[in-house]
């Protein structure tokens, strides 16, 4: 059974990886919310926001890749959803395949078709002006960091895309985590915010996330900030893994 | 374990692992099942024989589906056992699902891809040599040949569930569970699916179809079982069931009991207590 957990995930990737190719709109329609508030911030309020001597699409980029990333795992959410609803979910527990695999299957296609948004988020941003003198170390932790906060967003996504009930619930789930970036340092910086909400700016894993991410952009050291970011996301995905296992087994047995 | 073509399906008998070529291809003793407060299933005791077709008939609720999930290593039974091709479904799970395919009551295809795609997909995953190969010989058979290219979401109902039974039929399992193949069909397509379960059943594949047309176990099954009230009330080919209903009275026309008055005769007052449609979930 194991000798075959490679392949067959791989033909399941393959599937689902067929549903995010024959449906172009979703991958448009993960980047097209970063991108227009993208817009609205450079070019409409980024002029009153000071952000010191980072230009301010240098300086909201990372927090919009984040967002991208947030509205990219909510369509995991809704193909799972839609594999269990339609029921060939069951046609493939009931096959002589590698269980967890379906999962895998899922959670891969989750992040090639985040990267692929991703890909175009930074494109527009370079069309809008962002550039980093970065080098390819920076770039690869960069890339990294990115990927694994999107695995561990994937896993969280697997929850909801497993036990709702509705299709609006399976994606709902995304909402608050679009928003998160918004009460961090993503957009301004934190010193402005009224105690409290400075507070949780400042302790929650986007801030973190997108220091360090704008740190390595900018060429600035990122000091202990990297390993802060590195245990939010490695944490969130051990608690999603082991919560989306779970509610796996609950469903299946 | 080798694998044989869909292609040779009418020429070929089940090739089960020796040590359990004999006794019953499904065993079920006891089962037990309930959801929350709801006892579905309260003692099941079924047998069915290679290469036979089996029908468990039932109203809605009665918890046909549920025997066919736990049959099919989808769920759990409380108590009792069951075995597949000499499988235990509890402590075996991987041994049965190697010898077994699942038919849902909703045609479990992916509408996204063609339909070739669909039965090259699970082609694969059943770890076939040529799944090109098979997908196409099963297209020809369920005459989807024209269709193959097109994405299912554009297809009838009629053809979605033949696709859905082609897929099932990759790999040849030995045994089938085909539960409630025809519900929303229309007659026509009804009698498509119908020739589809007689070419299985000659080539000698065990199947389990659950159903709650009754004229659909007199047309295909070799014996029936009525599930009612969490128990299988009544097992037997048709003739033996006629047999049950009560010696005709004065009657000016002389009328064949058909198997929906055998039905009725021994479910009794079916409608009164008929339980909710929820062993799906």
């Amino acid at each position: 059974m194991a000798t075959h957990f490679l392949s067959d995930t791989a033909v399941l990737t393959g599937r689902t990886m067929r549903h995010v190719t024959r449906s172009l709109d979703t991958i448009v329609t993960t980047a097209i919310t970063p991108i227009a508030m993208m817009l609205l911030f450079v070019y409409v309020f980024g002029g009153a926001i000071d952000t010191g001597t980072v230009s301010y699409v240098n300086y909201l980029l990372p927090g919009i890749l984040l967002i991208t990333i947030a509205s990219g795992i909510s369509y995991t959410a809704f193909r799972l959803f839609g594999d269990i609803q339609g029921g060939i979910f069951e046609r493939f527990q009931s096959m002589p395949i590698a269980r967890s695999g379906v999962l895998w299957a899922h959670v891969l296609t989750s992040l090639v078709a985040t990267v692929i948004s991703l890909v175009v988020v930074v494109g527009v941003a370079l069309l809008m002006g962002f550039r980093s003198g970065a080098g390819v170390p920076a770039w690869l932790a960069v890339t990294g960091i990115l990927l694994l906060f999107t695995l561990s967003l994937t896993w969280t996504a697997v929850i909801p895309g497993i036990t709702a009930k509705t299709v609006d619930g399976a994606s709902a789930f995304a909402y608050p985590l679009i928003f998160l970036p918004f009460i961090s340092s993503a957009f301004v910086p934190t010193d402005t915010m009224p105690g409290p909400v400075r507070a949780f700016a400042e302790n929650q894993p986007v801030t973190s996330i997108v220091n360090t991410i704008r740190g390595l952009l900018t060429q600035q050291p990122v000091g202990d900030g990297i390993w802060t970011a590195l245990a939010w996301c490695a944490g969130i995905l051990v608690v999603a893994h082991v919560v989306a296992t779970i509610v796996y087994r609950r469903r299946i047995s | 374990m080798t694998r044989r073509q869909p292609s040779m399906l009418l020429v070929m008998s089940i090739l089960p692992a020796s040590d359990r070529a004999h006794g019953p291809a499904i065993h079920v003793q006891g089962l037990e099942k309930s959801y929350k407060q709801l006892k579905v299933l309260r003692g099941v005791d079924l047998d069915v024989a290679r290469g036979s077709v089996l029908a468990l008939l039932g109203s809605n609720g009665a918890g046909k589906t549920t025997v066919v999930r736990i049959l099919s290593t989808l769920l759990r039974a409380d108590a009792g056992t069951a075995r597949v091709n000499g499988f235990d479904v509890a402590t075996q799970a991987a041994g049965v699902r190697e010898c077994i395919s699942l038919t849902g009551q909703f045609a479990a295809v992916d509408e996204i891809l063609s339909g070739r795609e669909n039965l090259v997909l699970v082609a694969r995953l059943r770890h076939l040599k040529d799944p090109g190969q098979v997908a196409d010989s099963l297209l020809r058979r369920f005459s989807l040949t024209e269709a193959a290219t097109r994405r299912v979401a554009t297809y009838s109902g009629g053809m979605r569930r033949r696709l859905d039974i082609a897929m099932s039929l990759i790999g040849t399992p030995p045994v089938i569970f085909l539960d409630e193949p025809t519900a929303g069909l229309d007659p026509e397509a009804r009698v498509e699916v119908w020739q589809a379960v007689r070419e299985l059943a000659e080539s000698g594949t065990t199947v389990l179809l659950t159903t709650q047309y009754l004229e659909e176990a007199e047309q295909l099954a070799d014996r029936i079982a009525i599930l009612h009230q969490g128990r299988i009330i009544v097992h037997g080919t048709l003739a033996e069931l006629k047999q049950m209903l009560p010696p005709a009275t004065v009657e000016y026309v002389e009328k064949q009991p058909s198997l929906e008055d055998v039905f009725f005769a021994v479910v009794g007052n079916a409608g009164q207590e008929a339980t909710t449609e929820s062993n799906r979930k």
